[in-house]
C-alpha cells in the first residue's frame, strides 16, 4: 500500500514503514531504549530526506516514550526534580542543536555529519555495552556474582558547586552536572533525531551515580519533553516534520514494543544487553561502510537557496 | 494576362507562406497529488493544420517538451577526506527545472541541428541550467553531467525518441510519464513542429501539479501555521503513546 508523504514529498510503502516502526519498537520494548538511533538511519536508507527523517523520528519518540514513562510513573520511579533539571538542560541544548543543524544544512554537510556522529556514538556505546555484557556472561558462567557496579558519581561531578538534594535519585550533587548532561543530549536529539536514552541512561549511572531504579523512568520523562521541543523547533525552523510518517512509525512502534516486552521476559538481562550491543555495533558498521565505500553517485544535489 | 499571372503568383506565394499550425490539448489541466499518488501520466495530443489541408507524403517531426518549475540547485561532488566521503566543492545552477521530459518522433539529433535544438531547449543536453558565474567552464560541465545523471536516475529528466506517435500525418499524441517524485508547481507542455531541420510551428499549454485534499492541508499547515502544526504533531504523538499505554494496562 503506497502512501504519499506530504512533507517528505515522496511516495512510500506504508506497510514497510509500519513494519520498520514495528521492528524498531520490538527492539525498544526488548531492550528498553527509544530506538531513535535505529529509526533515523533506517529512514535515510529508505530514501527519506535526512532532515525529514531526523525531525519525524523525534516526533515518533515522543509518542513511544509516553507509554513507558507512564508505567514508571505509576511505580514512582520518576525523579521529577532530576527530570526537571535534565529537561531544562535539554531545552537549552535543543536550541543550540537547532543552530548547529541549520549551519550544517547551509554547508550541505548535514547527511555526512549525521552519519559520522552516529558511527562515533554507536561504536563507543556499543563497545562499552558489549564489554560489560561479555564480562557479566563470563562471570555468570564461572558461577560468580556479577561484578559490583560503581554507584558513586565521578570525582569532578562531586567537585561542582551549589549542591542540592535529589531524593528520588539518592543523590546530593550540583545541578550543573545533570544540566550539562541534559544540554549535551539535547544537542544530539536535534541533530540525530534520537531520544538519547542510550546515552542518557549510561551517563546517569556512570557519571551521575543515580540510583538504578529511577534511571530509566527519569530518562523517559526527560525524553518526552526534549523530543517534543525538538519537534516544535524542526516544525517552525526547517518545516521538516512529516506528521504522516511519524504516525505510521508510531503505529508499528507501539505494537512492536508490546511484543518486544514479552520477548524480553524470556531472556536473561545480560543476553539482552549482548544482543543490543550487537545491534548497535551492526548499525555503526553499516553506516561506516556507507561513509567509506566509494559512492555509486559521485554527486549530491541540494535544492533551493 | 500579366495581371492574371501576377495574381496567381501572389496567391501561390500566400498559400506557400500560410503557416502550418498546431492544435494542442492536454488530458488534464490539473494533476492532483493525494494520499495514494504514485505518479501519473499526461497525454499531450492534437492535430497539425496544414495550409489548404494538403497532407504531405512525409509527415513532419514533432517534439513535445514538458517542463516543471525551475529552482536553484547546488551540486556537490563527493570527495574522500581522511577515508570519509564528504560533500566537497559545489557548483550552483540558477535555474534547474524540477521536471523535464522530451518526447519526439525521432532522436533529437536527427530532427534538427544543435543550434536549433539549443535555441528551443529541446533535449536534456540543451537545457540552459545557468551555472553560477565564476565557475570554470569545464568544471561546470562535469557538474552539469552529474546533475543530469542524478535527475535522470530519479525519473525527473527523460528523453524518448519514440515518444510521439503521428497518425495519418495529422494527429499527434505523446504520453509523458510523471513519477511520484514530481515537484508541485506550474508546468508547461511545449509542442514544436520541425521540418527539414527548421521549427515551423510552436505552441504551448500550461498545467498545474498540486497537492490536494489531506496532503495539501497538511503541507499548507506545516508551511503557514508551523507552530500549530508542531503542536498538533506533538499532541498526536502523545495521544498515540497514551492510548498504547491504556491498551497495555487493560491487557495485563
Amino acid at each position: 500500500m503506497d502512501i504519499y508523504l506530504p512533507i517528505a514529498e515522496m511516495s512510500v510503502n506504508a506497510l514497510l514503514i509500519i513494519l520498520m516502526g514495528g521492528a524498531v519498537g520490538f527492539l525498544s520494548g526488548m531492550f528498553g531504549v527509544g530506538g531513535g538511533f535505529l529509526t533515523t538511519p533506517l529512514l535515510i536508507f529508505y530514501g527519506i530526506p535526512p532532515a525529514v527523517a531526523v525531525a519525524s523520528s523525534a516526533t515518533q519518540i515522543t509518542g513511544s516514550s509516553v507509554s513507558g514513562a507512564l508505567a514508571y510513573w505509576e511505580r514512582g520511579q520518576v525523579d521529577l526534580r532530576m527530570g526537571g533539571v535534565l529537561v531544562a538542560g535539554g531545552l537549552v541544548g535543543a536550541g543550540v542543536g537547532q543552530i548547529v543543524f541549520s549551519v550544517l544544512q547551509d554547508l550541505g554537510q548535514i547527511d555526512v555529519v549525521i552519519s559520522l556522529i552516529y558511527v562515533l556514538f554507536l561504536s563507543v556505546i556499543g563497545g562499552l555495552m558489549l564489554r560489560d555484557a561479555l564480562a557479566a556472561l563470563k562471570a555468570a558462567r564461572a558461577g560468580q556474582a556479577p561484578p559490583a557496579r560503581r554507584s558513586r558519581h565521578l570525582p569532578w561531578v562531586a567537585a561542582l558547586p551549589w549542591k542540592m538534594r535529589f531524593p528520588g535519585s539518592g543523590l546530593y550533587i550540583s545541578p550543573l552536572a545533570p544540566l550539562l548532561l541534559g544540554a549535551a543530549v539535547g544537542i544530539l536529539t536535534v541533530i540525530m533525531g534520537i531520544g538519547g536514552g542510550f546515552i542518557m541512561v549510561p551517563a546517569m549511572v556512570y557519571i551521575l551515580g543515580m540510583r538504578a531504579q529511577a534511571v530509566v523512568g527519569t530518562s523517559l520523562f526527560q525524553i518526552i519533553f526534549v523530543t517534543a521541543a525538538t519537534t516544535m523547533l524542526h516544525a517552525t525552523a526547517s518545516k521538516s516534520v512529516d506528521i504522516v510518517l511519524a504516525l505510521l512509525l508510531l503505529l508499528g512502534g507501539v505494537t512492536g514494543a508490546q511484543l518486544g516486552v514479552r520477548a524480553a521476559q524470556k531472556l536473561s538481562p545480560d543476553r539482552l544487553r549482548l544482543g543490543l550491543a550487537i545491534v548497535v555495533l551492526a548499525v555503526a558498521g553499516v553506516l561506516l561502510i556507507g561513509l567509506t565505500l566509494t559512492p555509486a553517485e559521485p554527486f549530491a544535489l541540494f535544492e533551493g537557496a | 494576362m500579366a495581371r492574371i499571372a501576377l495574381a496567381l503568383g501572389l496567391w501561390l506565394a500566400l498559400v506557400g507562406a500560410a503557416p502550418i499550425r498546431l492544435i494542442t490539448q492536454l488530458s488534464q489541466a490539473r494533476i492532483e497529488i493525494n494520499t495514494t499518488f504514485r505518479g501519473s501520466e499526461m497525454l499531450v495530443f492534437g492535430a497539425i493544420q496544414y495550409p489548404q489541408g494538403t497532407v504531405p507524403d512525409a509527415p513532419p517531426d514533432i517534439a513535445v517538451v514538458v517542463r516543471g518549475p525551475s529552482a536553484p540547485v547546488t551540486v556537490r561532488q563527493k570527495a574522500r577526506i581522511a577515508g570519509i566521503w564528504v560533500n566537497a566543492t559545489g557548483v550552483r545552477f540558477e535555474s534547474v527545472p524540477g521536471f523535464y521530459a522530451v518526447a519526439a518522433t525521432r532522436p533529437i539529433t536527427q530532427i534538427a541541428d544543435e543550434r536549433t535544438t539549443a535555441i528551443y531547449e529541446i533535449g536534456i543536453r540543451n537545457l540552459q541550467l545557468s551555472p553560477a558565474s565564476g565557475a570554470d567552464d569545464g568544471i561546470s560541465r562535469t557538474f552539469e553531467t552529474g546533475l543530469i545523471a542524478a535527475r535522470q536516475k530519479a525519473g525527473l529528466f527523460t528523453e524518448r525518441s519514440d515518444g510521439v506517435q503521428i497518425t495519418r500525418g495529422v494527429l499527434y499524441a505523446a504520453r509523458i510519464a510523471l513519477p511520484a517524485a514530481v515537484p508541485v508547481g506550474d508546468y508547461t507542455a511545449e509542442i514544436h513542429l520541425v521540418r527539414k531541420g527548421r521549427v515551423l510551428a510552436s505552441t504551448s499549454a500550461p498545467f498545474v501539479i498540486d497537492k490536494s485534499g489531506f496532503e495539501r492541508w497538511v503541507y499548507v499547515m506545516a508551511q503557514e501555521n508551523s507552530l500549530a502544526y508542531g503542536l498538533a504533531a506533538v499532541m498526536a504523538a502523545l495521544a498515540a503513546g497514551a492510548l498504547a499505554a491504556l491498551v497495555t494496562r487493560r491487557r495485563w
